[in-house]
C-alpha cells in the first residue's frame, strides 16, 4: 500500500514525461547506435559475417585481445585483492596517498597512460627501456607493454569493488578464525575470500569488459602493427579507415557482444550478492 | 594460577588503555572483568587472547609464557560481543571450524560438533546459516565454536551486550550453569554490575586502565575498597559524610531514634516493588539523600511528599570507609 501511495504521488503527465525523456535519452545514446552496429555486422548475411571473422588478421587480433585482456585481468585480480587487504586491514604511512594513486587511472586519459609508458619503457629513449632491452626484454611494441597499459587503465576496478565490501565485512570473523587456530593464509582462504567472493567476481567482470575494449593506451604502446601487435579494437579502426566496413562491423559486433555478456553475467550475479 | 598478567601497559597514542596492570585469575573459576566503558577491560581481555599486543608486560596462560605467542597458538576460546559468526557457513560448520583447522578425523569432528550443539541447545539448527538464528542463538553458537577447540581458557568480550534485556538475563543464568558443567577457566568482560554479581565467582574491577579491586561478589559489595567500587556496584547516597546504599537507610516517622537525622521527603518515584524517595536533610547544608523503601513499607508508614521523617543508616550494613577496609585488610 505504501509503495503504491508513493508511486501515485506524482501526477500522470509528469511521470509520462520523465519516462519518455529517460527512455529516449538512453535509446539515442546507447540503444540505437549499438543496435546499428549489430545490424551492419549482419547486413550482408551471416555468411559474410563469419567469413569476415575468419580472416587471419582478424583471428590474430581477436586472439591477441583475449590474451592481453586475460593476462591483465589476472594481474589486476591478484594485485587488486592484495592492495584491498592492505588498504582496509592495515595501517601504514602513505596509505592515503596510495589510495588516491589507485584512482589516477580513472582520471587520466588512456592516451596519456600510453605516452607515459613510452617515456619509461621506450627501448631507445625511455627511462628504463634500454636497460630492459639489453636484458632481451622488449616491452614497448610487444605484448608486455600492451598488458601493462591494459592493467594500468583497469587497475581501480577490482580494488574499488572489494574495498567497501571488505570494510563492511569487518575483521571480527578473521579474529575469530585466528583465535580458533587458523593461520593467516587459512583465515584468508576460508573466511575473508568467501566474504568478498561476489565483489571479486564483479570486479573481475568489470575489468574484463574494460580490458577487452581498451584502445588509446594500447594504440600508443603497441605500435599498431597488423598481424603482430594489432588488437581487436585497433583492427576495427584500421579496417574502418581502410574502407573494409564489413570486417570493421563484424569485429565491432564481437567486441560489443563480449562486453554485453560481461554485463549480463554481472546482473545475474548481483541478486545473489544482495541475499 | 591459570592466567597471570603482569605489568601490562597498553597505549593508543596519548590514551592509556592499561596502566601497569597485574592480576592473577584462578583456574576453573568464572571471573568477571567489570568496569565502565573505555576503562580498559576489553583491552585486557584482548591482550590475554593475543588479539592485541601490549606495549610492555607479560601474559602467562597455564604456566606457558604467552606474551609473544600469536593468537592462533594460545589455544584460547574467544567469544565476541557481536558474535563474529562465519556468515557463509552453517551452524555445524562454524562449530567445526577450529577442529577442521586442527585436521581432526571427520568422525571425531562430527561427534564433537553434535555434542556441543546439544550442550548449547542448537541441535535442530545445525544446518541453518547464522543469519537464520536469533541473537541469543548466534551467541550460543559462538560459545560452542569457542569450546570446540577445548580451550585452556574461555574469554568472553561483553558476550550479552548486544542482546535485549530478557535474553541477556536468560543467557547469563545459562552461562553460569554451563560453567558448572564444563569447568573451563572463564573470563568475561561486562559493564553490567548485576551481571557480574550474579554470574561470577570473582570480580576484577577495572577503571581508567587500573585495577580498583579484586574479590568475590560479596567482598566487593560489602567491603568495597573505595568510593568508585562502591558506587559502581550499585546506587549510593551520601549521608553524614559517608556513602550508603539507598536501601540501607531506615526511615522513621517519629524522632528519638539514636543517631537519626531529621529530614523532609521532597519527591518520590515508584519503580516496580520499590519506591525511591528524594529526601532533604533539615540541616544547614540541605543535602539531598536518596532512600529506597519497599512499596509495602512505604504504604505502612504512610510516606509521601512534604512529610517530615528521621533517617538512620541501617545497623549491620557495612559502612565502607577507607579506614574500615584498611582495618580488615
Amino acid at each position: 500500500m505504501a509503495s503504491e501511495a508513493s508511486r501515485l504521488r506524482e501526477p500522470l503527465p509528469v511521470r509520462l514525461a520523465l519516462r519518455t525523456v529517460t527512455i529516449g535519452y538512453v535509446a539515442a545514446l546507447v540503444g540505437i547506435p549499438t543496435t546499428l552496429v549489430f545490424r551492419n555486422a549482419f547486413a550482408d548475411g551471416l555468411g559474410t559475417f563469419v567469413h569476415a571473422l575468419g580472416e587471419p588478421a582478424v583471428v590474430h587480433a581477436l586472439e591477441l585481445t583475449a590474451t592481453v585482456a586475460l593476462l591483465a585481468v589476472l594481474i589486476n585480480l591478484v594485485f587488486g585483492v592484495t592492495v584491498s587487504m592492505l588498504l582496509v586491514r592495515h595501517d601504514f604511512p602513505g596509505k592515503r596517498v596510495l589510495s588516491a594513486l589507485i584512482d589516477v587511472p580513472l582520471a587520466i586519459s588512456p592516451v596519456v597512460v600510453g605516452l607515459a609508458l613510452l617515456l619509461v619503457y621506450n627501448p631507445r629513449t625511455g627511462w628504463w627501456g634500454p636497460t630492459l632491452q639489453s636484458w632481451g626484454l622488449q616491452v614497448i611494441f610487444s605484448t608486455p607493454g600492451m598488458v601493462m597499459a591494459t592493467v594500468f587503465v583497469a587497475l581501480p576496478l577490482v580494488i574499488r569493488e572489494i574495498v567497501p565490501v571488505l570494510t563492511e565485512l569487518g575483521d571480527d570473523q578473521e579474529q575469530a578464525a585466528r583465535s580458533l587456530g587458523a593461520r593467516a593464509s587459512q583465515t584468508f582462504r576460508r573466511i575473508t575470500l568467501p566474504g568478498i567472493k561476489w565483489a571479486v567476481v564483479y570486479g573481475v567482470v568489470l575489468s574484463l569488459a574494460r580490458s577487452l575494449g581498451e584502445f588509446g593506451a594500447v594504440k600508443v604502446v603497441s605500435g599498431n602493427i597488423a598481424d603482430q601487435t594489432q588488437t581487436a579494437t585497433l583492427l576495427v579502426e584500421a579496417k574502418y579507415q581502410g574502407f573494409e566496413q564489413t570486417a570493421a562491423y563484424a569485429v565491432a559486433a564481437v567486441l560489443a557482444f563480449a562486453a554485453m555478456a560481461c554485463l549480463v553475467v554481472v546482473s545475474i550475479l548481483r541478486p545473489e550478492e544482495d541475499s | 594460577m591459570s592466567i597471570s598478567v603482569s605489568g601490562i601497559t597498553k597505549t593508543y597514542g596519548d590514551f592509556v588503555a592499561l596502566d601497569n596492570v597485574s592480576v592473577d585469575l584462578p583456574t576453573g573459576q568464572l571471573t568477571a572483568l567489570l568496569g565502565p566503558s573505555g576503562g580498559g577491560k576489553s583491552t585486557l581481555l584482548r591482550v590475554i587472547a593475543g588479539l592485541e599486543t601490549a606495549d610492555s608486560g607479560t601474559v602467562t596462560i597455564e604456566g606457558t609464557e604467552a606474551t609473544h605467542l600469536p593468537a592462533q597458538k594460545r589455544n584460547v576460546g574467544f567469544v565476541f560481543q557481536h558474535y563474529a559468526a562465519f556468515k557463509h557457513m552453517s551452524v555445524a560448520k562454524n562449530v567445526a571450524f577450529g577442529l577442521e583447522i586442527r585436521k581432526r578425523p571427520k568422525a571425531e569432528i562430527k561427534q564433537k560438533v553434535d555434542e556441543l550443539l546439544s550442550l548449547v541447545h542448537l541441535s535442530q539448527f545445525a544446518d541453518r546459516l547464522p543469519s537464520q538464528l536469533s541473537g541469543g542463538q548466534r551467541q550460543r553458537m559462538a560459545l560452542a565454536r569457542a569450546l570446540a577447540i577445548e580451550p585452556t581458557v574461555l574469554l568472553l568480550d561483553e558476550p550479552f551486550g548486544a542482546l535485549d534485556a530478557k535474553v541477556r538475563k536468560e543467557l547469563r543464568e545459562w552461562l553460569r550453569r554451563l560453567h558448572d558443567e564444563v569447568h573451563v577457566t572463564t573470563v568475561f568482560v561486562t559493564h553490567d554490575q548485576e551481571e557480574a554479581l550474579e554470574v561470577a565467582d570473582e570480580i576484577v574491577v577495572i577503571n581508567e586502565g587500573r585495577i580498583e579491586q579484586v574479590g568475590t561478589p560479596d567482598d566487593l559489595y560489602d567491603r568495597p575498597a573505595n568510593d568508585f567500587v562502591m558506587s559502581f556496584l550499585g546506587p549510593t547516597t551520601e549521608i553524614l559524610g559517608e556513602l550508603h546504599r539507598p536501601h540501607d537507610i531506615e526511615v522513621f516517622t517519629h524522632p528519638g531514634i539514636a543517631g537519626s537525622v531529621p529530614a523532609r521527603i521532597v519527591r518520590e518515584l515508584r519503580v516496580g516493588f520499590e519506591v525511591r524517595l528524594t529526601v532533604e536533610l533539615l540541616d544547614a547544608a540541605h543535602d539531598e539523600v536518596t532512600v529506597t523503601v519497599t512499596r509495602a513499607h512505604h504504604r505502612s508508614l504512610g510516606l509521601g511528599p512534604d512529610l517530615d521523617v528521621w533517617l538512620s543508616p541501617t545497623r549491620g550494613a557495612t559502612v565502607p570507609t577507607m579506614a574500615s577496609v584498611e582495618a580488615t585488610a
